[in-house]
């Protein structure tokens, strides 16, 4: 089974969309986890820690974090790896262009694309940035997630990197919730509004949940 | 009206092609836009130049013969097919860029004509129910609920023109393919062959190069006929239903 | 001697159509005739000429059977062939309505709809299969209309008082053809049909007598080359294009037939042709072909003319006492669902009158105004939606809030190749299918009847009596490439492409067919008289002399050339042109489709003359301009006594 779905072109569909909605629900559970930083520090780097003790003390410290992540990388990979290999197949079967060529909704597409290839980006940056810290401005302080927080976004290009790629995750998020749900085929006429709609407030909900952090630390509402 | 053609010359499969410009005067708004090309390829013929080649045969928009992509859009800028496009949606003086569908797995034969065995092999993989003459039963003995013989005729009405790839960014089959995968699988006939058929017909779609799906949409806005885009949907559903079903076997 | 000098030779007879009762003729046909074993299938190739409703059908039944079919289409792909634009209905005598229909009553129905042209075996045989095919084509999953309790819907068509037409909206032909045609892909994916899209039949080869083959060029690379087989079956279709404006595809054609005709097969009544009543009248020189729509349309709009002539006011603003619905005037009992050739000649009669409507005066109205109100807006649009809609797009008015305008076109060819009971041609080995042969329609073929007679022809008919021919002639020695007679026909086709090419003359293809096409809808379309005939028969070597001498083909023939094609289908038109001129002229009574102006009542309706002519008029070709002989097949009717068709 794993073979044909890989072999296939709507299988590996079926795997960017399977791995996009788990990292969707991950992101809901960040930005959630992200608001925390406008109730202070304390509330912030308690929430940072326990992340790495939840299960205990059937989990040792991190575990659970751990699986999480390696799920999230998988998903991460998988997405990408399909992605790529159905891209270069559909760049393949349309090798040349119209002479009359046109705008057209293959916006979706391009913003896929481009957009995934942000995204991919700024998650490298992201982590060598607060997780790591190989990247970050300033001192980097484990265990201090608030301040670190803060140190990224009073850097100009701190802002701009993060908010341009949560713009660009709205897009992705507003056609691929939609467009997964049509890959596993659970879209239909009649919930062909509401499934939009959803697509959109999500997409909305997460981009401004995201923005509101560096948004905060510009306007000192986070400090 | 007279009007300005800009129109895809490409001697044969392995010749390089270039848009060729021409002129064309007195055409009638009447005239549908094939017409219109008998006109110019009339011209062609007495200058002793080579006439514009294009597929085309019944004239009523059902063969699925005709396809122009006609300034940038599958069938030209009405929801039909290009020989049911009439020269009233051009006005004078017009400028009209005509090319043939593009698309790897729709190779150029001349001109304006393509070459779309691919497709009438997707058939051959799996669209059709198999019912050798003979041995069918009473046409009543299975009654097909009205919204079920609905969905399939809708999705039958399919004329196979191509227009769905031609207008993909990807050069897609899904629109094609799917619309006969709903057609079969819905009706209890299609039944005993619902999980092969779709299989089948998927892997010889990508089997041929077509690219794969980013649901633009473009296809169902080009369909001459109105297959909707949600029909791929239904496919991909037959196609998910019908992995988990043989894994299990 | 002159063409129209023509010779009566030794009638010809159906042998194979059993004696006895007419409803066991088929069952007992098909018990005498030899099978072949199904070992020995695979080792008897079948050609097969064309993938519409009667080719499509039959290449994929000889091939379940075992036969090695090869098959040729023109179009790119089996499913473009022109029985896809087939938009009314199929008849079958399945009774669903018990409304009292019954495989004699449509066997008589058609009978008569044929204006007892027809043979009464074939007939009987068509109905009677007729109930197998709604079920094959069920079977296979074609989406015929349903009601809501999950049945098949039926409705009624001309000439008929029964509603046993079976429908897919106004798509009929094409569900019913791509069910062929995914029939025959699945065989071509088994490897039992080797499928030659692109790839034109140009002539037959006949060895000893006998059909081993065709001459075909292939219409992408120009290659010409021969196929071989045990049988040949020619499932081209009609030739309605000899009148360069039909409903036809614009590529449908007669050569494949008229090639044959050359080599040996009989022509039969070749001056049937129906006029099918409603089409889109045409809007200027421009116009390339025309279109029909559906019959169906009959049901619930209303044919009409203002009363007086010369009458411009716009049709809303013309008072109901001031029509004339003549249809239901004249015939008032089938009213506005009088046969096709009937509707066609009232509608000429109107318009030649001066009561014509639209530009040219060349049109009657089809008014929904009333079904509209009895109705509403909702049920018409569910019915004939898409019809409107095409009726629309072509002439920009609203066929909901102004009358459709419509005149009579082309539409069917009755004539065709003569064949016998088991549908083979005088050349034995030679079949011909569907509208390729002379059928059982008769002088006039009742709407929905030829998708039956297409695909009985070529699910039932063909597969049964093909068997007998290739079990009687087991061991035919191989043909090939070699072979003299194969050299000699590749060779002649060769030349007449040359020829074709080289004239280099100044007038193109279609010019020649657009003046042939308008001879001929003058002389030897709705109504023909004698001195008509004559002048047609006068004028139409001249057009082909001129042919020859001011042809321009531009390109090669070692590349894809459209013009070449079309050329090379007009010299054809030329010759069959006039054949159905001497047939038409010989033939001087009026029935079914062909009137003859000499020949009609007092009250104008279409006068058979049986004691004359009950007879298939089977051409046989001696040479090109000269004069054919003709063979007279009588025509015996034990079952429908022929009377004059009433339909008042």
């Amino acid at each position: 089974m794993a073979r044909t779905v890989w072999d296939s072109s709507v299988g590996k569909k079926t795997v960017m969309a399977v791995s996009g909605v788990i990292m969707l629900l991950y992101l809901v559970a960040h930005v959630i986890g992200n608001l925390k930083i406008f109730f202070g520090p304390g509330e912030f780097n308690h929430y940072a820690h326990w992340l790495r003790t939840v299960g205990e003390p059937f989990m040792h410290y991190e575990w659970t974090l751990w699986l999480i992540r390696v799920v999230l990388i998988a998903a991460v990979v998988a997405h990408a790896v399909s992605a790529y290999q159905l891209s270069r197949r559909d760049i393949k079967a349309r090798p040349s262009k119209y002479v009359h060529t046109k705008a057209r909704a293959s916006y979706a597409t391009r913003t896929m694309r481009w957009g995934g290839i942000i995204l991919g980006l700024f998650i490298v940056w992201h982590i060598l940035d607060l997780t790591t810290g190989t990247v970050h401005s300033g001192g980097f302080q484990p265990g201090h997630p608030y301040q670190n927080v803060v140190d990224t976004f009073s850097t100009w290009y701190g802002n701009v990197i993060y908010i341009v790629a949560m713009l660009a995750l709205g897009l992705h998020i507003r056609h691929g919730f939609w467009s997964a749900a049509q890959t596993l085929g659970v879209g239909s006429r009649t919930r062909d509004r509401a499934l939009k709609t959803v697509a959109n407030v999500l997409a909305l909900l997460l981009t401004a949940g995201f923005i509101a952090v560096p948004v905060g630390v510009m306007t000192g509402v986070v400090s | 009206m007279r009007l300005t053609l800009r129109v895809w010359r490409q001697k044969n499969a392995d010749a390089e092609g270039a848009m060729s410009t021409y002129e064309v005067d007195g055409i009638s708004s009447d005239m549908s836009f094939l017409e219109m090309l008998d006109t110019l390829n009339e011209e062609l013929i007495l200058k002793g130049e080579d006439p514009v080649a294009f597929d085309h045969d019944c004239r009523e928009g059902i063969c699925g013969a005709c396809s122009l992509v006609i300034n940038g859009d599958a069938h030209g800028p009405e929801r039909t097919t290009t020989c049911q496009l009439h020269m009233r949606s051009f006005k004078d003086g017009d400028t009209i860029d005509i090319e043939p569908w593009r698309a790897s797995a729709f190779p150029v034969i001349k001109d304006l004509v393509v070459d779309r065995s691919a497709f009438d092999r997707i058939i051959q993989a799996g669209g059709y129910i198999t019912a050798p003459t003979g041995s069918a039963p009473e046409a009543h003995a299975t009654p097909v609920p009205k919204p079920d013989a609905d969905f399939a005729f809708e999705h039958a009405e399919c004329i196979g023109c191509g227009a769905c790839v031609a207008a993909c960014p990807n050069g897609a089959a899904m629109l094609f393919t799917s619309a006969k995968v709903n057609h079969l699988n819905v009706l209890p006939q299609g039944a005993p062959e619902r999980e092969t058929r779709v299989l089948d017909m998927v892997a010889q779609m990508d089997e041929e190069g077509f690219g794969g799906c980013t649901l633009t949409g473009e296809c169902a806005t080009a369909c001459p006929k109105g297959i909707p885009l949600v029909s791929i949907t239904s496919m991909n559903k037959e196609w998910l239903r019908a992995t988990r079903r043989v894994a299990k076997r | 001697m002159t063409y129209t000098d023509y010779v009566t030779g030794a009638p010809v007879a159906d042998t194979k159509a059993p004696a006895g009762p007419v409803n066991e003729r088929w069952d007992k046909r098909r018990f005498e005739a030899k099978l072949v074993n199904p070992a020995n299938r695979r080792k008897h190739t079948v050609i097969v000429v064309g993938t519409g409703l009667a080719g499509g059908s039959a290449g994929a039944t000889l091939a379940e059977q075992g036969y090695h079919v090869v098959q040729f289409c023109y179009q790119d792909s089996p499913r473009r062939a022109h029985s896809i634009a087939a938009q009314g209905g199929i008849n079958a005598a399945k009774n669903y309505r018990n409304d009292g229909d019954s495989v004699h009553r449509l066997f008589y129905d058609t009978v008569k709809g044929g204006d007892f042209r027809a043979r009464e075996s074939n007939v009987h045989r068509l109905a009677q299969i007729s109930v197998e095919i709604i079920d094959q084509c069920v079977a296979q999953g074609v989406p015929f209309a349903r009601e809501y309790g999950g049945l098949l819907d039926t409705r009624s068509f001309g000439g008929v008082q029964v509603s046993r037409t079976f429908y897919a909206r106004g798509q009929t032909g094409q569900q019913l053809l791509l069910g062929a045609y995914q029939a025959l892909s699945r065989q071509i994916a088994a490897g039992n049909v080797e499928m030659h899209p692109r790839t034109e039949m140009l002539d037959l080869i006949v060895v000893d007598g006998r059909a081993r083959g065709i001459v075909a060029r292939d219409l992408v690379t120009g290659k010409i080359s021969s196929y071989f087989a045990d049988a040949v079956v020619l499932a081209s279709g009609g030739y309605g294009n000899v009148f360069y404006l039909s409903t036809n595809a614009m590529n449908s054609n007669a050569t494949a037939v008229w090639r044959a005709h050359r080599r040996g097969a009989y022509f039969a009544n070749p001056c049937f042709t129906q006029i099918h009543p409603t089409c889109i009248p045409r809007t200027g020189d421009h116009q390339s072909k025309l279109t029909l729509m559906s019959e169906s349309l009959r049901n619930d709009g209303r044919i009409w003319v203002p009363k007086a002539k010369g009458d411009t006011r716009p049709p809303n603003e013309i008072p109901e006492d001031e029509r004339d619905y003549y249809l239901e005037r004249i015939y008032p009992s089938f009213g506005n669902l009088v046969p096709r050739d009937i509707a066609s000649r009232a509608a000429k009669n109107v318009c030649d009158e001066g009561r014509g409507v639209g530009p040219g005066g060349q049109g009657v109205y089809l008014d929904f105004a009333d079904a509209i109100e009895r109705m509403g807006r909702g049920a018409v649009e569910a019915k004939y939606g898409n019809l409107f809609d095409m009726y629309q797009r072509i002439t920009d008015e609203d066929p909901y809030r102004v009358p459709m305008r419509i005149y009579p076109a082309v539409h069917y060819t009755m004539g065709g190749l003569w064949v016998d009971y088991d549908l083979q041609t005088t050349v034995p080995g030679l079949f011909a299918i569907g509208e390729a042969n002379f059928s059982d329609h008769g002088a006039n073929r009742l709407g929905a009847s030829a998708l039956m007679q297409g695909l009985a022809d070529g699910y039932f008919v063909l597969p049964a009596t093909i068997n007998d021919y290739l079990a009687r002639n087991p061991h035919q020695d191989e043909v090939t490439g070699e072979h003299p007679v194969v050299q000699e026909v590749l060779a002649e086709t060769q030349d007449r492409l040359n020829l074709l090419l080289s004239v280099d003359g100044d007038r193109t293809p279609d010019s020649f067919h657009r003046e042939v096409g308008e001879l001929m809808w003058e002389f030897c379309g709705m109504a023909r008289t004698d001195a008509g005939l004559r002048k047609a028969l006068e004028r139409i070597p001249e057009i082909r002399e001129e042919f020859w001498r001011r042809i321009k083909v531009p390109g090669t023939g070692e590349e894809f050339n459209q013009s070449l094609e079309k050329a090379n289908r007009v010299v054809d038109y030329l010759e069959l042109a006039e054949l159905m001129c001497l047939d038409a002229l010989h033939r001087a009574e009026s029935c079914g489709g062909h009137f003859r102006e000499e020949s009609q009542t007092p009250d104008g309706e279409a006068a058979r003359r049986d004691d004359e002519f009950a007879y298939a008029a089977a051409w046989e070709f001696t040479g090109t301009g000269q004069a054919p002989t003709l063979h007279k097949e009588d025509l015996v009717f034990e079952y429908v006594h022929p009377t004059q068709r009433s339909y008042a």
